[in-house]
């Protein structure tokens, strides 16, 4: 495969082409914007979290096929997982991208297995000026929990 | 003819010899490399330009042969190099056909801008005064006027575009008033590549006594520009888009004008007398370079435009133009493509998008094939926000640029296409 497909897999073009959740969520407990000023790209992601699990997760916005998949497949990746399974997704999707996937081929295997379909990101490696597109909505979902968790805290003082 | 090459008459003649690109190609080393498995394809010269072997050995001479300060020391060294950095300004002079007192080296197009727009601007606005920016502007010739106008009360008015992609030089007319004390505008536009006639700009603008303000990044690379004859008061160029060296710009002032600016910059080398309270400054242009200047690459531009003056620029506008053309033409004929701009008047740089596809994966689509073009906002947002679009791809030519280049453009923009089924 060239690194053009590998990079632009089919699971990939498929999410740009129709992706899921793509619309506002009045419900949320949560919502952040993730910018790339390089590039004009822009999404909105809205959460949900009801009892420390993401209930329900969307976006909105505009951006490259490598961003707009990268957060519709993120949006299918962690709904109903807990919080703290969400971010540690974000940390194996962020090595992979990058390219600083575990040394083992055992914990290499381990982190295929965690990420599932969110692994056809690998190709993005080849392609370092292309990370920022890649995790712009993970950027924007992670501000989006912070901000519900602080409206929570908030709640609660009151 | 074609409309490309028709149009731009109006800065070329047509008496000049052809152009031979493979002549000048072994002169530029980075042309030599390969990305990702292809021969470098190199279509971002409006970004940045590449480097003469020229260019390179001025630079490396500097610091080899005359690695000293300039403007400072008694030893023999020091007045080597600023025997040879003052000769850069003469040549740099005679390049635009101005008088050396009024060259300027800067940190860039950008530095020059800034430098302007904070001495000239301070000095010069009141609140209510009008400054009129082209729609076609960078950012860089936009943001400084900007804060120009925070800090004095003036006022920031677009001189709008017309669907060509020329400027609506029938609004400018209409709205320069008593108001108006600058005009700032692009002479090439880094999108859409519309020469603008400057000449006329400025001679409307002096009508009412405003100054023209003139980025011309991306005209001094495509053709010779003779700033005398476009009678702008300032005229800024990047060294680096000149195929000269990063961090240097050379900024023309109307003498009469840098005589009476403000410093922008305090420091070394721009003063007459220093005392703890106050100080007196040195003349022009000594007096808008504080600091030690970009010695080495003063040395790289020089070297360049030396190795320019070797060519027919005539005839090298003409071929860049013949490249434009047969690009525009290629990426019209693939489903979905739309080009921006058809001003009767450009450079050879193309700015395009292909139907439903981000510029974004149309850029790393050509790269995968060693295809280097830029993909993006082109600093030019609000451009951007009146073509009704994010981004564009955008493919600018140089010299070096040959058919190959422009088959190689067209075939990457072709296999995006199929690739994201549209």
């Amino acid at each position: 495969m060239s690194e053009l497909d590998e990079l632009y897999q089919t699971l990939i073009l498929e999410h740009n082409r129709s992706p899921r959740n793509f619309r506002s969520l009045a419900s949320a407990t949560g919502h952040a914007e993730g910018r790339n000023p390089l590039c004009g790209d822009s999404f909105e992601v809205w959460v949900t979290i009801d009892n420390d699990l993401v209930a329900d997760v969307a976006f909105q916005g505009q951006g490259c096929a490598i961003s707009k998949a990268s957060a519709s497949m993120m949006t299918t990746a962690i709904k109903g997982k807990t919080v703290a399974e969400a971010r540690a997704l974000f940390e194996r999707f962020h090595e992979v991208v990058t390219g600083r996937a575990p040394a083992g081929e055992g914990q290499r295997k381990e982190a295929r297995r965690t990420l599932g379909c969110l692994s056809a990101f690998a190709g993005v490696s080849a392609f370092p000026i292309r990370v920022k597109c890649a995790t712009l909505a993970w950027h924007a979902l992670m501000k989006a929990v912070e901000e519900g968790r602080g409206k929570q805290e908030n709640d609660v003082v009151r | 003819m074609s409309s490309v090459s028709s149009a731009a008459q109006s800065f070329r003649s047509s008496a000049h010899g052809s152009w031979d690109p493979e002549r000048i190609r072994p002169d530029f080393p980075m042309l030599k490399r390969t990305v990702r498995g292809h021969p470098l394809v190199y279509l971002d010269n409006a970004a940045t330009a590449l480097k003469p072997q020229a260019v390179i050995d001025a630079v490396v001479e500097y610091y080899t042969h005359f690695s000293a300060n300039v403007a400072r020391g008694v030893h023999t060294t020091s007045q080597e190099a600023t025997e040879r950095y003052e000769s850069v300004r003469v040549r740099a002079a005679g390049y635009l056909n101005v008088d050396s007192s009024e060259i300027v080296f800067t940190a860039g197009t950008t530095a020059s801008l800034n430098l302007v727009a904070s001495s000239f601007g301070s000095d010069a606005l009141r609140p209510g005064d009008e400054i009129l920016v082209s729609e076609l502007e960078h950012h860089s010739n936009l943001v400084p006027w900007q804060l120009s106008a925070e800090r004095t009360g003036a006022l920031v008015r677009a001189i709008p575009m017309l669907d060509s992609g020329d400027l609506d030089l029938e609004w400018l007319e209409r709205e320069l008033s008593s108001r108006t004390k600058i005009v700032a505008v692009c002479h090439a536009s880094n999108v859409l590549g519309t020469v603008v006639p400057i000449d006329r700009v400025s001679e409307m603008a002096h009508r009412v006594g405003a100054k023209v303000v003139v980025d011309g990044a991306q005209a001094a690379p495509h053709f010779s520009v003779d700033v005398r004859a476009l009678d702008c008061d300032f005229y800024a160029l990047s060294a680096h888009k000149l195929f000269g060296p990063t961090g240097l710009g050379v900024l023309f002032g109307k003498r009469a004008l840098l005589e009476r600016m403000s410093p922008w910059q305090g420091g070394g080398g721009m003063i007459s007398s220093v005392e703890i309270a106050r100080s007196s400054y040195a003349a022009s242009p000594a007096r808008f370079e504080a600091g030690t200047p970009a010695v080495a690459e003063v040395f790289g531009l020089g070297g360049a435009l030396e190795y320019l003056a070797t060519w027919d620029r005539l005839a090298a506008t003409d071929h860049e133009s013949a490249l434009a053309d047969a690009a525009i033409a290629g990426l019209e004929s693939i489903p979905g493509v739309k080009v921006f701009g058809e001003s009767a008047s450009r450079v050879g740089v193309v700015a395009f998008a292909l139907d439903g596809v981000h510029a974004h994966d149309v850029g790393t689509a050509l790269d995968a094939g060693g295809v280097a073009v830029r993909a993006g906002h082109h600093c030019a947002q609000p451009l951007m926000r009146r073509l009704g679009v994010v981004a564009t791809a955008r493919a600018s030519f140089a010299p070096y640029n040959t058919l190959r280049d422009v088959e190689a453009l067209v075939a990457g923009v072709e296999r995006a296409r199929t690739l994201f089924g549209r």
